[in-house]
């Protein structure tokens, strides 16, 4: 099974993709049983993605797996008949149970150990559940040995079988006795070659009649030839159908409606009740017989094998709580795990790409934009008509690149779901550690952000939430005493904000302790004890290295990640992290990433000979400077009047280090940049040299990071070109980031 | 004695910095290419000179001179760039120009002797005598690593 170029091991792998998948709809579908959704599909599909799970692990050999899905299900299967309704221990207990079951599938996918302490006591948990309903436990056990070779048999083959399997569970109840008071009718049907060249089903009309009342399905096989002789196209097979209904004729030639001129239908009324022309006896066994026929004639004629299945799970759940009723309930393990693979295949119409490949594709098209920019800057200085064909299919030819470009980022583009539902879980672990109450609301769920920031947002997103639950929300006594209610919130919300993704992970909880915090900072040493400092200032404290508040160091937090590591993650996104707190309301961190870490809309700008570009979107206008419009607040701090505001002004060339601060303003041209925290800034430079798409190449893995740097790109003319974090560059020159850029030049010696 | 080596034989690639000879293991060596202007980074160490374009990737350059704390050279044409990869981290070092490849074994490196007041990382790994020159071995991951926590 380990060999690479096994298959099995190939439908392994599959099987775990497909587990990610059943894993995120099982979370899904309790986090809407959480919210108060007493639709009973939605207990439908949290059954089913256990049970598909429990099928799958089935088919693997593995055993650990198995047996706790087993164990989930039933109890959620006494939940979905009715017996047992989810109160908030029994939802709680769920969601251990799902977090751990995906633990588990993690576990067996990586061949891990199996923490059979957990699993045992949430195995009791479950039973304690059970125990209150008094199901029987051992039958069930008993069932579960009998149920796996079933699972194994289907799994491993994706043939026709599948197709077969449905008619299994709808047919049985054929066979019960026909009531006295229906009406009898005898329709016989034969399809012609077009039903089934139009992508028609006679299954699905059976299917109909079925629903119209009591029947019995005759298939003739008579004019089946031999395999040999078979033509595919040609139409062999032909029906009786015995109905017993209450409706009349018309509605049962409705079930035709589709296929009428395309078949030979007769429909008799019986005048006995219920007295077949036919003989019913071998009923059930040429039942069947027909439903091993159905998948062959659905192949010849070129049908769509999947339909059938993709409306089956729905169907064959429904009806399931009745038989559930008797404890054993063989029948339904060996019945469904089928079709729910099957669904969740036929669900999206997805392909699943190896993420190499697309990266391949993204670095192939950041350099087709590269070459682009080369081949329109040759084309420019060669003196070619604006209008020559030359020019006119650059521009097409620019327009096509950035289409191209777009569409590929797309593919990379992921929604946060699967992001926040982990943070769910975070929250969960989080809070039954500190004891707790907290209530995760998320919102925005299907942002889509670039896979990779995804990936890497993940470890900060944790750290937050923890923090959150541990050291944002106050206990529930204090809680009380504040008068708020009982359950803290922790609310975590995507959403996409000019160009940029914003995440915010915000608490209901006392807010940030401000004297506190400005007292360990000056404790530590971190700032003077004479230190004066704002609300902001005193807040962004955390981010300082070192800095920790929990005066117990919990098992939460505290593990030697602070803030700032946190701060550093999201700014080696290209991100930036800010934090709004009211004392008593709580406290909001905004994460703010741009959307993707491949291209940037960018200015070309000249700042001492060197090229430099900035991100459009930060840029509001371009002003060029007299004398008269600086005005100087002291001496190094000048302030450049833009209409009635004054916006403090910086010499970008200064602020790099690329020149000594010029003197004389007159004509400088200057950019004048606004960030979402709402500061505005006027940067001055040399020239404006052009507006472009850049791709963006990262500097962080290669070596260290410049201050106000947030990476750089290629130019046409092979030159690299920095791009400025703004924000950063401000930051630095205002604050006491102008320690931090003056690094000594470290010598070695030898 | 540096751990990496064992009896079998390396190949070493010699060159002149400040009118001493150096070398490095030539496994780490990707490339040598000719001296281009560089992109300056603000705030940089003197030592980084900046980036270049090394075929559509972002590769920093430092001046290996300055950076072994010797007097920084005046760039000339023969100047070179050699691309290093140290735990797949490319890094270009300004060296003033590449001498030659020698092939020694292990026994043929000495240690360098102990010095007094030797804090720092040991940059040099080995010592080694070709033709009465002697020649240093450098340490590619105490030159490319330590930067990068200085910068963290």
């Amino acid at each position: 099974m380990s060999e690479s170029n096994d298959p099995m091991a190939e439908i392994r792998a599959s099987f775990f993709i497909e587990c990610e998948e059943l894993l995120e709809a099982l979370q899904d579908g309790l986090q809407a049983l959480d919210d108060g959704d007493e639709d009973p599909e939605t207990i439908n599909v949290v059954f089913r993605a256990v049970h598909s799970i429990k099928g799958g692990a089935g088919a693997f050999g593995l055993e650990a797996l198995v047996r706790f899905a087993h164990r989930f299900e039933t109890v959620l299967d006494e939940v979905r008949a009715g017996r047992m309704s989810p109160e908030s221990d029994a939802r709680k207990i769920f969601f251990q149970c799902a977090d751990h079951l995906s633990d588990l599938v993690r576990i067996s996918r990586d061949d891990g150990d199996l923490p059979k302490d957990e699993t045992a006591k949430l195995l009791a948990s479950l039973d304690g559940l059970l125990g209150e309903t008094g199901a029987a436990e051992e039958e069930v056990e008993e069932e579960e040995i009998d149920f796996q070779p079933a699972a194994l048999s289907f799994d491993l083959d994706l043939g026709d079988e599948e197709d077969g399997s449905p008619d299994v569970p709808d047919l049985p109840p054929l066979d019960d006795l026909p009531t006295p008071s229906d009406v009898g009718f005898t329709i016989r049907f034969k399809p012609d070659n077009d039903l089934f060249e139009t992508g028609n089903e006679p299954f699905h009309m059976l299917r109909t009649l079925d629903e119209l009342g009591e029947c019995s399905v005759t298939c003739h096989l008579d004019e089946l030839p031999d395999f040999d002789t078979l033509v595919p196209e040609q139409s062999y097979l032909s029906w009786t159908i015995e109905l017993k209904t209450d409706v009349d004729e018309a509605e049962i030639s409705a079930a035709f409606e589709f296929v009428e001129g395309l078949c030979t239908l007769s429909i008799e009324k019986n005048d006995a009740s219920g007295n077949a022309q036919e003989p019913d006896v071998p009923d059930q066994s040429v039942t069947e017989a027909e439903a091993e026929d159905q998948p062959k004639d659905v192949d010849a004629a070129l049908e769509i094998p999947p339909l059938a299945p993709v409306d089956e799970p729905v169907k064959d759940v429904q009806p399931e709580p009745e038989v559930a009723s008797q404890p054993d309930g063989a029948a339904k393990p060996k019945a469904s795990p089928p079709k729910a693979p099957s669904q969740a295949a036929a669900a999206k119409s997805v392909v699943r790409v190896d993420l190499d490949r697309i990266e391949r594709l993204v670095n192939l098209v950041g350099e087709l934009v590269i070459n682009q920019a080369m081949l329109s800057q040759s084309l420019e200085s060669s003196g070619l008509s604006p209008h020559s064909d030359a020019m006119n299919g650059l521009e097409e030819f620019q327009r096509l690149t950035r289409d191209i470009q777009d569409s590929v980022m797309m593919i990379r583009a992921q929604p946060v779901k699967s992001l926040f539902q982990r943070m769910s879980r975070i929250v969960r672990e989080a809070s039954s550690a500190v004891g707790k109450d907290v209530r995760l609301n998320t919102e925005g769920e299907s942002t889509e952000v670039d896979k990779t920031v995804i990936e890497r947002l993940a470890d900060p997103l944790t750290h937050m939430i923890r923090n959150a639950v541990d050291h944002g929300l106050e206990s529930s006594e204090d809680r009380v005493a504040a008068g708020k209610s009982e359950q803290g919130q922790v609310n975590l919300t995507a959403a996409h904000r000019s160009g940029r993704v914003v995440i915010e992970v915000s608490d209901d909880g006392g807010g940030i302790n401000r004297p506190k915090v400005l007292q360990i900072a000056i404790d530590k040493g971190l700032v003077p004890a004479d230190a004066s400092l704002s609300d902001t200032e005193i807040d962004n404290l955390l981010f300082l290295p070192g800095f920790s508040t929990a005066s117990v160091v919990s098992d939460l937090s505290g593990r030697g990640v602070g803030m700032d590591v946190v701060r550093t993650s999201i700014q080696a996104l290209g991100g930036r992290i800010s934090i709004a707190s009211t004392p008593g309301a709580g406290t909001t961190f905004s994460i703010s990433l741009p959307l993707t870490l491949a291209v940037l809309d960018g200015m070309v700008v000249q700042v001492a000979d060197e090229t430099l570009v900035l991100p459009l979107n930060v840029v509001i206008e371009t002003l060029t400077l007299t004398n008269d419009d600086v005005e100087m607040v002291r001496p190094g701090a000048n302030v450049v009047r833009v209409r009635s505001g004054f916006v403090p002004l910086f010499d970008l060339g200064k602020e790099l280090g690329y020149r000594d601060p010029i003197e004389d303003y007159q004509g400088s041209v200057v950019l004048l940049i606004a960030h979402e925290d709402g500061s505005r800034a006027a940067l001055i430079i040399d020239s404006i040299q052009d507006q472009r798409q850049v791709v963006i190449k990262g500097l962080d893995d290669s070596f260290y990071r410049a201050p106000g740097i947030a990476a750089a790109t290629i130019l046409g003319d092979g030159q690299i070109a920095l791009i400025l974090d703004t924000s950063d560059i401000i930051s630095n020159a205002i604050g006491a980031g102008g320690t931090a850029a003056s690094q000594p030049s470290t010598g070695l010696t030898a | 004695m540096s751990d990496k080596e064992t009896s079998t034989a390396i190949e070493l690639l010699t060159f002149q910095l400040a009118d001493q000879e150096y070398s490095l293991d030539i496994m780490s060596v990707r490339e040598i290419r000719g001296w281009t202007k560089t992109t300056p980074l603000p705030h940089a160490p003197s030592y980084m000179k900046g980036v270049i374009n090394l075929r559509g990737t972002v590769l920093p350059v430092m001046d290996l001179s300055e950076r072994l704390g010797l007097k920084p050279q005046e760039h000339t044409d023969r100047n070179v760039i050699i691309v290093v990869n140290h735990d797949d981290v490319m890094t270009g070092l300004l060296v003033d120009a590449v001498s030659d490849i020698i092939a020694l074994t292990a026994d043929d490196l000495q240690p360098p002797p102990e010095m007094q007041a030797n804090t720092s990382v040991n940059v040099v790994s080995a010592i080694t005598l070709i033709d009465e020159r002697m020649i240093r071995v450098l340490d590619l991951s105490s030159i490319v690593l330590s930067v990068q926590n200085n910068a963290a």
